[in-house]
């Protein structure tokens, strides 16, 4: 919808469009991430186990939005800035951010014990939260070719209604589907741990027999 | 089999001194501290591969880079100090992998979690006297191959100081990594995938203070982040690591 509605940018032409998929998606992988630190927190802290599920499956949708992010970031980088990468800090922070993410999922998957996999990713996890602010304010402390934040919540936006609007219901729209992964996501893992118990048991005789 | 046989022989009095303080009444913090270290500093002077080979390695990586760029002087002057930071945080991820591997694999890791003092400073003594073995001699060997890799004057010096105040961090965010993967068989690939991005702002801060003097500006403002990061390292990290052996032990 963002795709047709949104008028053309008196610059960069339909080339700007591309921003309704890499502002949500950039936005999101850091929500992801503070998101698995905080489940991680909470399951070291009161041993849940929903969240040591929450904090496992983050990992792997986080990463998929920071690549995402950088992806369309260098597609979108070609035609404006005339460079597909520059070692720039907000994209350098960002490349940092998806390693964070693969140091997680490695971790995670190299240990044996499910419980010692959670509290130690979950303690990386936490580690790793000194890289959130240093991404969220490289543009404003480096001078930096990538531009300032697009929303804040203080200020007008500099763009035209009918540019923000979209971008802002696309936002929503991430973030709904944020949820929606997390929790599909999160069915599947639960069901894979309690593959044994007497109610999975059930569910899968039920599904044979239909 | 000469330095094994010695340690043996030594080991009642001074390579396992924690079996006896958890036995006895408990000692003083700052004692127990003292102690650690001095086990550490000995036990890795008897062992030499696990500090030597890493400064051997230092070396290598950086006679690679004119081999591999350019021996043109210029050019060397311009990538000197990344290299050397490079080089030294290379060899930083391969010192940490002992760092806690032995004392895990004979128990006395485990005799440290059970021991009544505190944790956070026994890991504290473990990564100073670590830093002591491997992080300084690097710092302290900067200066003649920063001179091999034509870079001399002040950004010597600089290069000197930042590698001084880069490397304990280094070894505090390194011994994260270690700890967490204490268990794993072949962790030590897991520790650099883990360490590596945390690395990354020490490293820019590092080699940017060289850059700035090179080119005639103030350093000092990467010298007091550089400083900034230190402390909270030394303040944060340890408990860190303490969280991350408990884990890696508990099971």
């Amino acid at each position: 919808m963002a795709l047709f509605f949104a008028p053309e940018d008196y610059q960069q032409g339909n080339s700007f469009r591309i921003i309704y998929i890499h502002v949500p998606s950039a936005s999101l992988a850091l929500s992801t991430y503070m998101m698995m630190a905080v489940a991680g927190g909470i399951g070291l802290v009161w041993k849940m186990k929903m969240a040591e599920v929450v904090a496992k499956v983050c990992a792997p949708i986080g990463a998929s939005f920071t690549l995402i992010a950088l992806f369309t970031g260098a597609i979108w980088g070609k035609p404006t800035w005339g460079t597909w990468w520059i070692w720039d800090a907000r994209l350098t922070s960002m490349l940092i951010l998806l390693f964070l993410y693969l140091g997680v999922m490695s971790l995670h998957s190299a240990m044996q014990n499910r419980q010692t996999a959670a509290k130690a990713t979950a303690v990386l996890a936490l580690v790793g939260v000194v890289n959130l602010p240093i991404i969220k304010y490289s543009v404003d402390w480096w001078n930096t070719l990538h531009q300032p934040a697009t929303f804040t919540l203080t200020e007008k936006p500099a763009m035209p209604a009918d540019m923000w609007v979209p971008l802002l219901v696309m936002m929503l729209g991430f973030y709904f589907l944020l949820a929606v992964l997390v929790i599909m996501r999160s069915r599947c893992e639960i069901i894979d741990r309690e593959r044994r118990s007497r109610w999975v048991q059930d569910i899968i005789a039920a599904e044979k027999g239909a | 089999m000469s330095t094994k046989s010695l340690e043996q022989s030594n080991s009642k009095e001074v390579l396992v001194p924690d079996i006896e303080f958890v036995a006895r009444a408990p000692i003083s913090e700052g004692r127990a501290f003292m102690r650690l270290l001095r086990r550490d500093l000995l036990a890795s002077l008897r062992y030499r591969n696990d500090w030597v080979n890493p400064l051997f390695f230092l070396l290598m990586v950086v006679t690679l880079f004119p081999l591999g760029i350019s021996p043109d002087p210029k050019t060397l002057t311009m990538i000197a100090p990344g290299v050397l930071w490079i080089a030294a945080l290379l060899s930083t991820l391969l010192a940490v992998d002992s760092l806690f591997l032995q004392d895990f694999e004979d128990g006395t890791l485990e005799q440290l979690l059970l021991s009544p003092s505190s944790l956070y400073l026994m890991v504290v003594a473990k990564v100073f006297s670590h830093w002591l073995v491997t992080g300084l001699p690097v710092a302290l060997l900067a200066p003649i191959l920063s001179i091999m890799l034509n870079l001399s004057g002040e950004g010597l010096w600089v290069l000197m100081l930042t590698l001084l105040l880069g490397t304990p961090t280094l070894a505090l965010i390194s011994a994260i990594g270690a700890a967490l993967t204490v268990g794993i068989r072949r962790g030590g690939m897991l520790v650099s995938l883990i360490a590596l991005p945390l690395h990354v702002p020490v490293l820019i801060l590092g080699t940017g203070a060289v850059q700035a003097v090179s080119e005639g500006f103030a350093y000092s403002a990467h010298l007091s982040l550089m400083m900034a990061m230190l402390a909270l390292a030394v303040v944060l990290a340890p408990f860190a690591i303490a969280a991350s052996l408990r884990i890696s032990l508990g099971d």
